[in-house]
């Protein structure tokens, strides 16, 4: 079993944040496990604007801010990158098994930094009743299948929810030469950052439905309408469309600490506290679900630090 | 006449009173920062956007490379710029920032890769 | 797919389901020329799919019906079957659950009728046995009928396992083949297809929701199929171990009732409503029928909550009447209905199967067993049902086995590899062998991975890649072309 003082789990924001942190604080061990085969994490896809006003004083693309830390990280030794690294066990003694391609490994750390970030609400999550066509995608999917490898997953969409991220895919689709039909939201106003509706939504002039819901998907193969129904006069009326996008919302992803015997609030799915388990820390999405990445790096660079001190401790 | 605009400079959105004669502002209300002044007037005279995408590369490791424009390009010419950044195909390695079209559709912008590939 | 021979099949095996697959690969014992057709993409894509997965003891069927017979004979018949597959069955037991004193005649009724049937170690529990041996059931359950050898299985794994063996012997598969007409020359059928005609001198109708349809092409009239659809309800992996048994409530007329169980692949399932409709394509689910299964979950068990719920999906019960229909129409001779075949289908299978070989025999097709059938199957790897230290030594064989493609049920890229080279070529049909695009982010992480890495397989372009066949491409456009 390979021994190591730091383990972090994620290299999105909140990774390369706590790995440069706990670098500067004097951690010369550091092992960075990402399962993909590049660094940078959820920002790779989010090729939009809107990144690191508070943390670089710029206005970045996603990849624009990760690539700032990247750049960082590969030039320090002590920082060993591992991609395409699959975690899957941990134990609450720090102890954690993980796959890549040729090699299973077992590792034991002296600290933990959980960086796992988060997973989408999907349709199947959410009851709306109806078939199961192709064509049902969540948000974050459609973003990775026209921002990284270029396929456009419909026609006509139908977006249900007005969080961000449904927000700038409708813009995204738009721009790609789809028609966004509708965004429909069931609540009184949008979830998602007021400048999203004006330069996504108003912009392109795209119905936007507030306290509507989808009464029911049709299509035996693949999306053929919807029905969206008015939550307090109960008038219902269909739309056309291939596609329905469902952005309602992200689970912080906490299935390894749940392993290591941390409970999470059932609601949330979020850890009760930044350092649950002595030595084991989270940060980043799967702490709480952050609204912009500069308070992601923000609080990273805190657990980082916790951890250092951590380590150090030990000693 | 008074137009409401949402300021789209930074993540705050506020929520913009301009009072305007139709092609000029005479006054704004409801900004943070003067930035959204500067947006106010922009919008009513000339709306612009930074539009993002990506462009198909071909043999490099990454597939499908994000890019941005370096400034705001008029709102009228998003559709057409769009259509120019899809007949792109990039062959060569570039980094962050690396210019990959000079001056898109005459509007002073450059088309920049916002991420690196090799 | 290779073309059908010229010359006639001796047994040509109308739907590729439960029921198809089964018959084939008991015939494949003997040497026959065979022949399967399935109208859709993949095999298990019609009624098969939505089955619970449930192997049933046998109770709850008239005593003199094929249903009971079958099924107690399939119970048996699938351990062993499930041996010879490589196809993870496990007995678990079944607990049908009375809340009231006045309930309990019948509950005996059921335990007698049961053991006419053969149904073995049959007893009443109560409600001290079932405090200790079923903890989160309702505490006001008052007794129990409790059916030690009920057990669960993977039923389109059971499928594509029984056909992969089934070809492995020499049977013929075509999918995408609807059968569109049947004609009689001279003692042999010409089956008409969407595509290419097929001569065979004896046609199983084995065709689920629309063997009605089926047998009206050859004169059969005397059964209509009529769809009775169920709403299912799957919860999170998480709860696998909220229950021991199946649990059963009392029976309605219609159904077994509204039922908590677990699932081969370990997530608990609630539900099946039981609901009559005229549309066989009609699988939508419903506010109603959530709420109905709900309610009725939570009074075997309460702690179940609407929050656990992950997925859901709706199936139709292929209904002709009250019984199977397994018989020779005479009225046309060499043609045998199998038709009607809902629950307990699935169990009653490899009993179907016998009993349709033994249908043909005595209907003039000679059995001449094979010299070597090659009675078992190599079976599928599953990274997240073996320990590290074997995935250690596959990985050691194969890196590829390290790289994972689906994060939420550890699916290697090489288990995608192997699904589609053992038939898989849809989406779905990769869901259903591997559990990639099945656990909590129902493929938010690992589809595009899975596809590219069909499109690599298959040879297909991105927008050919289908959830379950024609009209159900992922994608409609792609920027590179392919």
């Amino acid at each position: 079993m390979e021994s190591r003082e730091l383990v972090i789990v994620g290299a999105g924001p909140a990774g390369m944040a706590a790995a440069l942190s706990a670098y500067r604080k004097g951690i010369k061990d550091i092992l960075l496990l990402e399962r993909d085969q590049y660094l940078g994490g959820i920002l790779n896809q989010c090729i939009h604007p809107g990144f690191g006003l508070h943390h670089f004083k710029e206005d970045l693309t996603g990849p624009e801010y990760a690539d700032r830390f990247i750049k960082e990280i590969e030039g320090i030794k002590g920082i060993e990158v591992s991609l395409k690294s699959f975690v899957v066990h941990l134990t609450g003694n720090k102890v954690l098994t993980y796959l890549k391609p040729g090699k299973l490994a077992e590792v034991k750390a002296k600290a933990l930094i959980m960086a796992t970030g988060c997973r989408e609400r999907t349709r199947e999550m959410v009851h709306i009743p109806g078939t199961r066509p192709a064509g049902i995608y969540p948000a974050g999917l459609a973003q990775k299948m026209i921002n990284i490898e270029g396929w456009l997953p419909g026609k006509e969409v139908v977006i249900v929810g007005s969080g961000d991220i449904g927000l700038i895919m409708a813009r995204r689709f738009t721009l790609e030469g789809a028609r966004v039909k509708a965004v429909v939201e069931i609540q009184k106003e949008s979830r998602g950052l007021i400048r999203n509706v004006a330069q996504c939504i108003e912009d392109f002039e795209i119905p936007l439905y507030f306290l509507h819901r989808i009464l029911r998907i049709y299509g035996q193969d693949r999306v053929e309408k919807v029905t969206v129904e008015n939550i307090e006069t109960k008038e219902s009326f269909d739309i056309t469309c291939d596609t329905v996008l469902i952005s309602v919302g992200l689970i912080p992803e906490n299935d390894l600490v749940e392993m290591a015997g941390v409970e999470l609030d059932k609601a949330t799915n979020c850890p009760r506290s930044v350092e649950p388990i002595p030595g084991i820390f989270i940060c980043g999405n799967a702490y709480k679900v952050y609204d912009l990445v500069d308070w992601v790096t923000r609080d990273s660079e805190k657990a980082g630090k916790m951890a250092a001190e951590y380590i150090k401790g030990l000693k | 006449m008074i137009k409401k605009l949402t300021c789209i400079e930074c993540p705050k959105g506020c929520q913009l009173e301009v009072e305007t004669d139709g092609s000029h502002v005479i006054r704004v209300t409801g900004n943070q920062c003067e930035k959204g002044v500067t947006y106010a007037q922009q919008e009513i005279e000339d709306p612009r956007r930074i539009l993002t995408s990506t462009i198909l590369t071909k043999g490099l490791a990454v597939k499908m490379l994000p890019v941005r424009t370096s400034v705001p390009i008029p709102k009228a010419k998003l559709k057409e710029a769009m259509d120019e950044v899809k007949k792109i195909r990039l062959s060569g390695p570039v980094e962050a920032g690396t210019v990959i079209l000079r001056d898109l559709l005459d509007t002073g912008a450059d088309l920049i890769a916002t991420r690196r590939a090799g | 797919m290779p073309l059908p021979r010229p010359s006639p099949y001796d047994v040509l095996i109308i739907g590729g389901g439960v029921t198809g697959a089964a018959i084939a690969r008991e015939l494949s014992r003997y040497r026959l020329k065979i022949a399967l057709l399935e109208k859709e993409e993949e095999l298990a894509f019609g009624v098969s799919k939505s089955n619970s997965g449930i192997i049933h003891p046998g109770t709850q069927n008239p005593p003199d019906s094929l249903k009971g017979k079958l099924c107690v004979q399939g119970n048996i018949l699938t351990r062993r079957l499930a041996k010879e597959l490589g196809v993870d069955f496990r007995e678990v037991g079944e607990l049908i659950v009375i809340f009231k004193d006045d309930e309990m005649p019948e509950l005996l009724k059921i335990k007698k009728e049961a053991e006419e049937l053969g149904v073995p170690r049959l007893e009443i529990v109560d409600g001290k046995w079932l405090t200790i041996n079923e903890p989160n059931l309702n505490k006001e359950a008052l007794a129990a009928l409790y059916a030690p050898t009920a057990g669960i299985i993977s039923p389109y794994r059971l499928v594509y396992d029984l056909s992969e063996n089934a070809q492995n012997n020499g049977v013929e598969i075509f999918l995408s083949h609807r059968v569109t007409g049947i004609l009689r020359k001279t003692g042999t059928y010409e089956v008409q297809t969407d595509k290419i005609p097929f001569k065979s001198r004896f046609v199983i109708n084995a065709a689920g929701l629309f063997a009605d349809e089926v047998s009206r092409l050859v004169g059969g009239d005397d059964y209509t199929i009529k769809p009775r659809k169920g709403e299912e309800y799957l919860l999170d992996k998480k709860l696998e171990n909220i229950t021991r048994h199946l649990l059963f409530p009392l029976p309605s007329p219609t159904s077994k009732g509204i039922l908590v169980i677990k699932t081969a692949d370990g997530n608990p399932m609630i539900g099946p409503t039981a609901e009559d409709f005229d549309n066989k394509g009609d699988t939508a689910t419903s506010d109603a029928g959530l709420n109905k299964v709900l309610e009725n979950a939570q009074k075997l068990v309460p702690s179940i909550s609407g929050r656990d719920i992950i997925a859901y999906f709706a199936g139709l019960r292929p209904v002709a009447g009250n019984d199977f229909i397994i018989r020779h129409l005479d009225k046309s001779p060499g043609f045998i209905d199998v038709a009607g075949i809902q629950s307990p289908g699935l169990t009653a299978a490899p009993a179907i199967a016998l009993m349709v070989a033994d249908l043909l025999k005595r209907n003039g097709l000679e059995l001449k067993k094979k010299l070597f059938f090659k009675k078992h199957r190599r079976p599928s790897v599953h990274l997240f049902a073996i320990p590290f230290e074997k995935t250690r030594k596959l990985i050691k064989k194969d890196p590829a086995y390290g790289e994972i493609v689906c994060r939420c049920e550890m699916v290697s890229a090489k288990e995608v590899r192997d699904a589609i080279k053992r038939g898989a070529h849809t989406l779905d049909g990769i869901k259903f062998r591997t559990r990639a695009q099945a656990g909590r982010c129902h493929g938010g992480f690992c589809t595009t991975r899975v596809m590219k890495i069909m499109a690599e397989e298959l040879k297909l372009k991105t927008t050919e890649i289908t959830k379950r066949g024609k009209g159900s491409e992922i994608v409609k456009d792609s920027r590179d072309g392919k």
